[in-house]
């Protein structure tokens, strides 16, 4: 599903993000990144979405060569994935609902379907009532929720969350991990970066390991 | 097709989020069209008098004031068998004081007078109305004996069609000038647009938009101010008309005419409405294509 070949990638100025990385994440799997702030592990998720590009070596998803993806193709990749940023990049200038509807407005889905789906993804992460509401109103808790919201709801065959329980609390952090579970169980692939180890504990998923841009096994 | 109509709806409301600027836009593309068609507008309304007047070329012939009865006979016969003249009406200078009295509501005046100071005259109607024969034959015809002075009626609207050539250049230069101006106004507005909405512009890019999809919200708001701009350019335009004619019609009237100024043509208001269209989407295509391509999500 997601294969790194060798990747390097070194950012204008200088910056070596990611040394040699290879690994193989197969169709269906939930994978954790884990690692040191500025590891390399937001630059790796970026990666995968060809929101940068690698110097060296190939990123394989879906057996598709992003790294050399021509512009105009990449919206049909991100399609394909959801991302739940760091920085939720949520837009206060909109109501929950339409944050969620955005997706769904640029793959051009029926009007109907597509109220119909924002609801449930909104049922799925707990926001149903809250969706006449300015995301600014949301605590820190509810922002990721949506977050996720908009990277589920045109149901993407691959998930990819930075950071996702970065600042939250103890029992925020085990709702989300619930829903990403829930996730996984319907056959999504899951690739979920944290540096909050505590998480890891008794899942037993695979876990990649970053340090200094190197993948440690 | 819903969304597109969602789309277009949030650029309305876009729009006038801040109603302000948007207002002092779609004036200003207005008044900057408005200048250039209402000129065309005037030229349009003159070039139809000229046509009007050219179609039946006259000349008139003044006879000297001494000129007798019999020497009118013998002018006439010789007038009546000029190649070049189709018919001749003959206009005694009693009648001529009667039609002026008429005519001009400038009877008192003309009652106050001793004596009748208009002289005989002849109304000749060339066969061919091309302007150098109408000037050969004007100049022939002054020569007759006892003729005072032959005047060639239409000999000013030429004149006039001379200046309408020019003032014609004039407005193409304005109205592409103004043009330039009104794709110039759009390629800011979007561009200050773009700017606000980079945000989105950055989500929408991570989540699989098609330049196309983030262009198309630009292009429709860079044609709707483009055809409000016209529509405000046409309401100008025809309101000033309709206060000219208002004026036109007292003083034509002080001067026994129906001269009215014609409106906009239905053709021409729709050129007017596409034009400007068509330059609101021209800005904001040239805005997209410069601006769109620096925001790239990191």
């Amino acid at each position: 599903m997601i294969k790194f070949n060798q990747v390097h990638k070194r950012y204008p100025g200088g910056y070596q993000a990611l040394k040699n990385v290879s690994f193989e994440i197969a169709g269906g799997e939930m994978v954790f990144l884990t690692g040191h702030s500025g590891a390399g592990k937001s630059t790796l998720l970026k990666l995968i979405a060809a929101i940068e590009r690698p110097n060296l070596g190939s990123v394989l998803v879906n057996h598709q060569n992003v790294g050399v993806l021509k512009s105009r193709a990449l919206p049909f990749l991100r399609r394909n994935l959801g991302i739940i940023f760091q920085d939720h990049k949520l837009l206060f200038d909109r109501n929950v609902f339409d944050n969620v509807l955005l997706p769904l407005q640029i793959c051009g889905f029926d009007y109907r379907e597509s109220h119909k789906r924002v609801r449930a993804a909104l049922d799925k992460v707990g926001l149903l009532k809250r969706e006449k509401s300015n995301p600014i109103a949301l605590s820190g808790g509810e922002q990721q929720r949506l977050c996720i919201a908009r990277a589920i709801v045109n149901r993407p065959s691959i998930l990819l969350a930075d950071e996702p329980t970065g600042n939250l609390d103890a029992e925020y952090a085990q709702e989300i991990m619930a829903i990403f579970n829930a996730f996984h169980q319907v056959g999504a692939t899951l690739v979920i970066s944290t540096h909050d180890e505590s998480v890891l504990q008794n899942t037993g998923l695979r876990v990649l390991s970053l340090k200094h841009g190197e993948l440690q096994t | 097709m819903r969304h597109a109509l969602d789309q277009n709806i949030g650029i309305f409301r876009r729009m006038f989020a801040s109603p302000l600027a948007g207002i002092l836009n779609i004036l200003v593309i207005g008044i900057a069209l408005s200048l250039p068609a209402g000129m065309y507008l005037l030229l349009q309304n003159a070039q139809g008098l000229v046509e009007k007047l050219s179609d039946t070329p006259q000349i008139s012939l003044f006879m000297n004031t001494e000129s007798k009865p019999d020497d009118i006979d013998k002018l006439r016969k010789q007038l009546e068998q000029h190649p070049a003249i189709a018919r001749v009406e003959f206009v005694p200078r009693a009648q001529a004081l009667e039609q002026l009295k008429q005519s001009t509501g400038l009877a008192d005046v003309i009652g106050g007078l001793q004596q009748n100071p208009l002289p005989d005259a002849f109304t000749v109607y060339p066969k061919r109305s091309a302007a150098q024969s109408l000037d050969e034959l004007r100049t022939e015809l002054a020569k007759l004996p006892k003729v005072e002075l032959a005047q060639l009626d239409s000999e000013w609207a030429y004149k006039l069609e001379a200046l309408l050539k020019f003032g014609r250049v004039v407005v193409l230069i304005l109205a592409s000038l103004l043009s330039l101006a009104l794709v110039a106004i759009t390629f800011n507005t979007i561009r200050l647009q773009i700017l606000t909405q980079r945000e989105e512009i950055e989500v929408s890019k991570l989540i699989g938009a098609t330049n196309g999809f983030i262009r198309r919200p630009f292009l429709y708001f860079g044609a709707m101010q483009g055809l409000l701009g016209g529509i405000t350019a046409w309401l100008i335009i025809t309101v000033s008309l309709l206060l000219l004619n208002y004026q036109l019609g007292t003083l034509a009237h002080l001067y026994a005419s129906q001269f009215t100024l014609h409106p906009l043509s239905l053709g021409d208001s729709l050129t007017l409405l596409l034009f400007s269209m068509y330059l609101g989407w021209l800005g904001a295509w040239l805005s997209v294509a410069r601006h769109l391509s620096q925001i790239e999500p990191h």
